[in-house]
């Protein structure tokens, strides 16, 4: 979990984030597990990223939050999508993939 | 600290989000922010502590004790503080930034429609810029008259005498000595002395040139520190300098110790001559001093209480922390009795008068009744603010009506009613603040112009500015005015459905009423409270139509000059040298070109100098009873004929009389009236000022209203000047002339006195037109006030009934169009469009005759000779304000009358 994993999610941690949350809702360990899972343990988010992340979207009212009992009936935090969330996630997800693909042609250009 | 998350900040602006409603959910998050922060850090805390657990269980799971996986899990958090502080900086830093886009967004909301945005600001800086000025008036003179520490605990001390209709009385030496020895409740108490009648106390002071007159107040040592004025140098007075035969002392003001002395320290110690008396200064006042409503003052001179006789010196005192009034007032109460005892020569005039104490905090003293005056025109101009308010909120109703469709596609993408809401109210406070900081730029300059026109009887009004609480009133009025017009528009389109808007795009063939009631509404409301300022300003103009018309008593006092002078008293002690000094200067002003005549007395009618004293008539004489106390004038032959006061019956004073010192008096009409009915009868009738003394009546002259128009004429007695040679060395000097006023007659008349006294200034010059105009000075400024209040109300209230016709004359084109094409004529849409507007004038009208029913009795005692519910004034103003409503209904619908039914029906 050192500084440069962090470095490697500079830019992509929303979309991340607005992925892991896209199958249903969960709460911080959920996504920050989720994310592990999904980029097949390539990243792995640290809690001082993810909770102020978290907040701001929720700021900004593409996630909802709400306290509901865990599995193991403990009390937690989890956040939904909501649909401005899911319009945000469509629009991140055609901008990644214009940047991969002008990536990709820029570097195989030379 | 710089947070991962962070880095994303500047990318979300990228995306262009259709849903407007994002400023309303900044405000919501701002009040979440503001309000709930204590709640924010709860629920964060339990997030994390969740969190925690979580990960702990976790970590159980795969095998580690309780202990081990508590602390793993608290690693991987990474420190609970730390992301607290991360996610308290994203919602802090989202706070400022996503607040100060919204007000972007306002703005640019605002710059898109200037001409709107210019008519509401200017709307609101009116109402708002008015508030103000009058607040800072009422604020400066109501709410903190006195620029002293603690004066909640200053008082004035005064006595009544209801025995002999006399309230409020100054006190004598005798009855300072007593209240300052045996007070208990008295911190101390101090005399002062500011005059004698319509004299202000001044002093000659020469050593500077030229002689001059200088505005005086006479204290005793305590005044200045019971006032907690400590002088800027030198020393204050100490009783010492109270003493008979100490050394005469001065202390000067800073105004005349700049002007004197260029602000030289040196000035201390320095000699000058008062009334011919070397004086040192021994202390120079700060800046900031100011006596009660006094401006102008010069020097302030120790009174000699010693050598002081009579009911002539006012008093303020500090009371002991703590003392209630009551207390107070039950304590004088005591030592007037003990005043009783020691004096037993003044007990049987004590128990006549049914002596009595009257203490008033110095701050109601200062006011007087002035109040009355000032809260109406607050009020006046609080119903200006209103009907600003509402002119603003129907034009901001109108635009966002324009805007449905933009609200419906927010409230489509999830825009909750409450953020929508929250974004149009937004846009309205921005719209205030705007109109507020105008407001302000016009409450400097109207301020300016209120100065001018309010009457002097209002105090220290030179020192009214707008300063902190002023500010804050004004920071208060602007929000309370924007949340006022915008909450009606927020509340009515919050709850915009998806669908409306977005269906209601094109064609309707009128508009809906319900779309119409909320405005509607309002320009009700504004034509009532425009009827309401109307009624009162027309009641004002009654008033003073009825004061103009009743005749003071004496004739065209513009043609009347007056003026003092004052011989200091240590120069001349011989009355009969004073007469025949003031006689010689009333013959050569006489001899002056132009001038009919002339004459010196006491006091000038209107000046307020003229006091009452008992008047004993030998005829109707009751035993044990004090005779009431009369109007006295003390007067030269002359006096009549100068001011224009005809004499009923018998004769004027003569020369003959004042120098072989017979006993005669004139007494006026209505003096005369009640004890003898007829006034040829009170000839020969004897009067006095006391069982000793009787003089014969001569003459009865015509009524004179001193206390002004609106004030009965009081019943009046005129003794020989001679009778009181107090008023010989500073009478009052007036002449009838048609060149009163000019500069060259004030030249000849200061060449007339110069030839007697080359020494004696002149001063209180004025024409008597000037006090006549005085005493009607409250009434004018009232009703000027008002009159622009008034002005401003039908303004606006017929700029929005304006607006709303011809807003809805232009909804209903299409309508009137279809009508024109099925032949209606185009009187028939004219009746159309003015019947609707004139039925809102009526309900209007009706509202406002109701509330102004209800409110001008709150003018009651500003009026005269008209009652608050006048029925000339309430239909004069129903029938004008119907009338120009009429005029405001009428061009829009005759423009509406020109429509071509072709180019209506294609319309949209």
């Amino acid at each position: 979990m050192g500084q440069k994993r962090t470095d490697l999610l500079r830019g992509t941690l929303d979309l991340l984030v607005l992925k892991a949350l896209s199958l249903e809702p969960l709460h911080g360990v959920g996504i920050s597990r989720r994310i592990t899972q999904i980029t097949k343990g390539a990243f792995q988010v640290s809690f001082g990223s993810l909770f102020p992340v978290l907040h701001r979207m929720e700021e900004s009212g593409w996630v909802e939050a709400e306290w509901r009992s865990s599995d193991n009936n403990r009390r937690a935090k989890y956040y939904r999508l909501t649909s401005a969330g899911r319009a945000q996630l469509k629009d991140e997800e055609r901008q990644w993939n214009q940047v991969v693909k002008i990536m990709a042609a820029a570097v195989q250009s030379t | 600290m710089e947070p991962g998350g962070e880095d994303h900040g500047g990318r979300r602006s990228v995306h262009v989000n259709p849903d407007g409603g994002i400023m309303a959910k900044r405000i919501l998050s701002l009040f979440r922010n503001l309000f709930r922060k204590r709640d924010m850090e709860q629920a964060l805390d339990e997030e994390l502590r969740s969190t925690l657990e979580a990960l702990t269980q976790e970590k159980i799971e795969q095998g580690l004790s309780q202990a081990v996986a508590r602390r793993e899990a608290l690693i991987e958090i990474g420190g609970i503080e730390q992301v607290k502080e991360g996610v308290r900086a994203v919602r802090a830093g989202h706070f400022v930034e996503e607040l100060a886009r919204d007000i972007r967004y306002a703005l640019r909301q605002l710059c898109r429609n200037r001409s709107f945005t210019a008519v509401a600001t200017l709307t609101l800086a009116l109402g708002i810029g008015g508030t103000t000025a009058i607040f800072s008036v009422v604020n400066g003179i109501l709410i903190q008259p006195l620029p002293y520490s603690h004066p909640a605990r200053l008082v004035e001390v005064g006595l009544d005498l209801p025995g002999i209709n006399q309230f409020n009385w100054p006190l004598s030496p005798p009855e300072y000595v007593t209240f300052r020895e045996q007070s208990r409740t008295f911190q101390d108490i101090g005399l002062y002395y500011t005059g004698f009648g319509g004299n202000l106390y001044s002093a000659n002071v020469t050593g500077f040139g030229r002689p001059e007159h200088v505005p005086a107040l006479g204290v005793t040592d305590g005044v200045l520190p019971i006032l907690e004025v400590t002088p800027l140098l030198g020393r204050s007075f100490t009783r010492a300098d109270d003493e008979p035969g100490s050394p005469d002392t001065v202390i000067i003001t800073y105004g005349y110790w700049r002007t004197k002395f260029g602000g030289d320290q040196s000035a201390i110690g320095k000699t000058i001559d008062i009334d011919g008396k070397p004086s040192s200064i021994i202390g120079v006042l700060p800046q900031r001093f100011r006596f009660l409503d006094m401006t102008d003052l010069g020097i302030l001179l120790p009174l000699k209480t010693q050598s002081l006789r009579g009911y002539n010196y006012f008093a303020v005192a500090r009371l002991k922390p703590g003392v209630t009034l009551d207390e107070s007032n039950a304590d004088v109460a005591r030592m007037l009795r003990m005043q009783v005892e020691r004096f037993p020569e003044a007990a049987t005039f004590f128990k006549e008068a049914q002596i009595r104490p009257n203490l008033q905090p110095l701050k109601q003293y200062l006011i007087g009744d002035i109040g009355k005056v000032l809260w109406v025109l607050m009020g006046g101009i609080g119903l200006v603010l209103l009907i600003a308010c509402a002119n603003v909120a129907s034009l901001v109703l109108v635009r966002v009506e324009a805007r449905q469709q933009e609200l419906a596609i927010r409230a489509a993408l999830g825009g909750s009613p409450g953020r929508i809401a929250g974004g149009l109210l937004l846009e309205s406070l921005v719209l205030a603040v705007i109109g507020g900081a105008l407001g302000l730029l016009f409450a400097y300059g109207g301020l300016r112009v209120l100065i001018v026109l309010a009457p002097s009887d209002l105090p220290r009004l030179d020192e009214i500015g707008i300063d902190g609480p002023v500010l804050l009133f004004t920071v208060g009025v602007t929000i309370v005015a924007g949340l006022l017009f915008g909450s009606m528009p927020a509340f009515r389109y919050a709850g915009v459905r998806a669908g409306t808007g977005l269906r209601e795009t094109g064609r309707s063939v009128s508009a809906s009423r319900k779309r119409h009631r909320a405005r509607n509404a309002l320009v009700v409301v504004q034509v009532g409270l425009a009827l309401v300022l109307l009624v009162s300003s027309g009641l004002m103009i009654r008033t003073f139509q009825a004061l103009i018309h009743v005749q003071p008593g004496f004739t065209a006092p513009a043609e009347i000059e007056t003026f003092h002078v004052h011989f200091p008293p240590e120069m001349i002690k011989a009355p009969e040298r004073l007469l025949r000094l003031d006689h010689a200067i009333q013959d050569n002003i006489a001899a002056i070109p132009g001038v009919s005549s002339a004459d010196f007395s006491g006091a000038v009618p209107m000046d307020a100098g003229a006091e009452s004293d008992p008047v004993l008539v030998k005829d109707h004489m009751l035993q044990g009873q004090l005779p009431p106390a009369r109007r006295s004038f003390w007067v030269s032959p002359g006096f009549f004929s100068t001011m224009g006061i005809p004499v009923v019956a018998g004769r004027d004073l003569t020369w003959n009389d004042i120098l072989s010192k017979r006993p005669v008096a004139i007494v006026s009409e209505n003096f005369a009236r009640e004890y003898w009915q007829n006034p040829p009868d009170a000839l020969g009738k004897q009067i006095g000022g006391s069982p000793r003394d009787w003089r014969q009546i001569v003459g009865v002259v015509g009524n004179v209203h001193d206390d002004g128009t609106s004030q009965e004429a009081p019943a009046t007695v005129y003794w020989p000047i001679t009778d009181a040679d107090v008023f010989l060395d500073s009478p009052a000097f007036a002449l009838r002339s048609t060149r009163a006023g000019t500069e060259s007659l004030m030249n000849e008349l200061r060449q007339a006195v110069s030839s007697v006294d080359s020494d004696l200034p002149l001063y209180q010059v004025h024409t008597l037109d000037y006090y006549y105009s005085k005493s009607m000075a409250r009434t004018s400024f009232t009703l000027v006030m008002l009159a622009l209040a008034g002005g401003m109300a039908l303004l606006l209230g017929i700029v929005g009934l304006y607006g709303v016709i011809a807003y809805s004359v232009s909804q209903r084109t299409r309508e009137i169009g279809i009508r024109m094409a099925l032949g209606a004529q185009k009187r028939d849409v004219l009746k159309l469009v003015v019947k609707g507007g004139m039925g809102l004038t009526v309900v209007g009208v009706g509202v406002g005759v109701a509330g102004a029913l209800g409110l001008t009795r709150f003018l009651s005692s500003l009026l005269y000779g008209v009652k608050p519910t006048d029925p000339l004034t309430f239909v004069v103003v129903s029938l004008t304000l119907t009338g120009i409503a009429l005029l405001a209904c009428y061009v829009p619908a005759r423009r509406a009358t020109k429509a071509d039914p072709i180019l209506a029906l294609r319309y949209e």
